[in-house]
């Protein structure tokens, strides 16, 4: 390598040319960043076959379209599938010299913590920015985009054909009604809530559902509501998101005051999900969806 | 100890006017937080239910099993811990100033809020979530009383006469340690962020009955203690030699006094996270405006602060409803312009 046998000042400023010049052609295509890094991996190899994922959606979406054995290192957080080598390495905390360790031809990520994205180019290791998307039309895209890059177009358009499949016969299958049928989802015991201006707001939204948090969403698209709002409302049905953080459930639930009253907690219209299920865009959204509609035609039936 | 041999300072106690509007005030905040609130229920209802308690006065109550649960379980806790805390805050910032004769004092001088969020962290990110709830309030009171312990023991070492440059100067050193494990094990533990994030932030919004039961006993304790010592307070505040010279074992009497603001300070923590700007800012404004005298500073200290916390939660909860704003925001964004206009309109007087 001519840069590595260079004097350090000299390789600094051969860096820092580098570092210019793609800062200049990522500016040139815009905010597509993600397809100067597509581009850059093909041209150095047709198909990356050294993958870091720092995103634990990422690393769901890669094993789904057939690229599991081409991903050489996932983050502490990609437990989903079980088989994927989770390593220690932090999509948070991210250390460029911790990932390039891998010797990766593409690396993920989810959020562009500390110019993470900036730094691996910087060593010329394409980078594939995938960030939380706002909706579901948002994870299909992601998936195509994965399996584009990977080698794998074919199987993620099937991956992504049947995952609207499903979602199609799932949204069917629940009935409509006025008034809507109201949730309320709870990311933790503050009760901080997330309307429909989110991922998994949206969700709600394709099910005919009206999301409490909504008239809080001025403040923020996940506010924080009160235990008295809670309870004013009633909601017919109440997702837990916080069972595996904070150990909540139906049990705990009924006991806070007051909340013996709610609808959902009478009923015991109270679905438990895995928080991380919840908070990631992989193809097991679908089982979400799927979990959330079935609580719906239980709160219909007992109407 | 008697205050009889200072005539000086005899001469100025509690302005009762002051006391006077002061609890009306408190009154007033504590009934309109009790009637507002997101599920609408008329404040005569909620009368009627409260005289509907009281023995041989045979008044029914109009509320329903619901309504009665939301008065009594969800708003009057959250209320009764606001006053507790505020005034809790508020006693222990005002003792602190005088202890140290320093205007910056807060009740989290000497590390108590490093040291319980030390104790909170460890909790939210290693304890297994089934006993966590438990233990979080109680992690965070040991974690702040550890923090103070270490800070008096290195100050004390330091300066034995009781100097009080050393303690602030021990306590900075112990705070920004904790702070430093604290913030290490939050990183270490990512996913849970948001929890740490949402208990430093501080608010009301989960009080039940079980946090007041939880603190009250110590903060009920604590502010005694506080209020007792007040004329202690105004003759440590003319130095340690002068006070010395007045029979009083200053070291000893800082020490007390100390010890009950941290447990006090420490209890109001465990329950309600980390609520700033209410201990520095409710005893200089009554200083400002009342009395320089810590007669009238530490008793209206607890009325004003309870007031004041109860009274910016019901912002909190209303400003954005029924989205809930971090309560330390509003204490901040609404304290900090009105004690810069008492600022300007005030002599300032050296502590």
């Amino acid at each position: 390598m001519t840069v590595n046998d260079a004097p350090p000042r000299l390789r600094r400023g051969v860096a820092a040319v580098l570092v210019v010049a793609l800062a200049a052609l990522l500016a040139a295509c815009g905010s597509t960043s993600t397809t100067t890094s597509t581009t850059s991996a093909r041209a150095s190899a047709p198909v990356p076959d050294r993958i870091v994922s720092l995103s634990a959606a990422a690393t769901e979406d890669l094993f789904a379209v057939g690229a599991g054995h081409q991903v050489v290192a996932a983050d502490e957080y990609s437990t989903y599938p079980a088989d994927a080598p989770r390593t220690s390495l932090s999509g948070f905390e991210p250390n460029v010299e911790a990932i390039a360790r891998y010797r990766p031809d593409l690396v993920v990520i989810s959020q562009d913590v500390d110019n993470i994205e900036g730094q691996l180019a910087a060593l010329r290791i394409p980078v594939l920015y995938e960030p939380a998307p706002a909706n579901l039309g948002g994870a299909y895209a992601q998936i195509i985009q994965l399996g584009r890059a990977t080698g794998h177009a074919a199987a993620a358009a099937a991956v992504v054909a049947h995952m609207r499949a499903q979602v199609a016969s799932i949204v069917r299958s629940v009935p409509r009604r006025t008034p809507p049928i109201t949730v309320y989802h709870e990311l933790d015991q503050t009760y901080y809530s997330a309307s429909s201006n989110t991922f998994i707001g949206q969700l709600y939204t394709l099910l005919g559902l009206d999301d409490i948090a909504d008239p809080a969403a001025k403040a923020a698209v996940y506010p924080q509501l009160s235990s008295e709002y809670i309870i004013a409302r009633d909601p017919d049905l109440i997702v837990l998101a916080d069972t595996v953080c904070c150990g909540q459930s139906l049990r705990t639930v009924a006991a806070r005051p007051g909340w013996a009253h709610i609808a959902a907690v009478r009923d015991h219209d109270v679905l438990a999900v895995n928080d991380s299920v919840a908070s990631e865009w992989g193809p097991r959204i679908v089982l979400f969806l799927a979990e959330v509609a079935d609580a719906v035609k239980r709160v219909e039936a007992q109407r | 100890m008697s205050a009889q041999r200072l005539p000086a300072v005899r001469a100025r106690g509690l302005p009762t006017l002051w006391g006077l509007g002061a609890g009306a005030a408190l009154v007033l905040v504590l009934l309109l937080a009790l009637t507002i609130g997101p599920y609408p229920i008329a404040a005569g209802a909620i009368a009627t239910a409260a005289l509907s308690h009281v023995p041989l006065l045979h008044v029914h109550s109009g509320l329903d099993q619901l309504q009665s649960a939301i008065v009594w379980q969800v708003r009057t806790p959250r209320v009764v811990l606001g006053a507790l805390v505020g005034g809790m805050l508020a006693v222990a910032g005002s003792a602190y100033q005088g202890v140290f004769r320093n205007p910056l004092a807060d009740p989290y001088l000497l590390g108590v809020s490093a040291g319980a969020g030390v104790g909170a962290t460890i909790v939210i990110a290693y304890v297994p979530h089934a006993a966590a709830g438990e233990l979080l309030p109680v992690a965070a009171f040991l974690g702040a009383l550890c923090a103070v312990a270490c800070s008096y023991a290195l100050g004390s070492s330091v300066a034995r006469a009781g100097g009080t440059g050393a303690l602030i100067l021990a306590g900075v050193a112990v705070a920004a340690f904790m702070t430093a494990i604290q913030t290490f094990m939050q990183q270490r533990q990512a996913q849970t962020l948001q929890q740490v994030y949402a208990w430093i932030l501080g608010g009301l919004s989960g009080a039940t009955w079980h946090e007041v039961a939880l603190a009250a006993p110590y903060m009920l304790v604590a502010t005694a203690v506080l209020v007792a010592h007040r004329r202690i307070l105004d003759v440590m505040s003319v130095g340690d030699e002068e006070a010395a010279s007045l029979g009083l074992n200053v070291a000893r009497t800082r020490l007390l006094i100390v010890v009950a603001a941290t447990t006090g300070t420490a209890a109001a923590v465990a329950v309600s996270g980390l609520i700033g700007f209410v201990g520095i800012i409710v005893p200089h404004t009554i200083r400002l405006v009342a009395s320089s005298s810590y007669r009238a500073i530490v008793p209206l200290s607890l009325v004003v602060g309870a007031a004041f916390l109860v009274g910016t939660d019901v912002l909190a909860r209303s400003v954005l409803s029924p989205a809930e704003l971090p309560i330390g925001v509003v204490t901040a964004f609404f304290g900090a312009p009105f004690f810069a206009v008492v600022l300007r309109r005030s002599r300032w007087v050296e502590l």
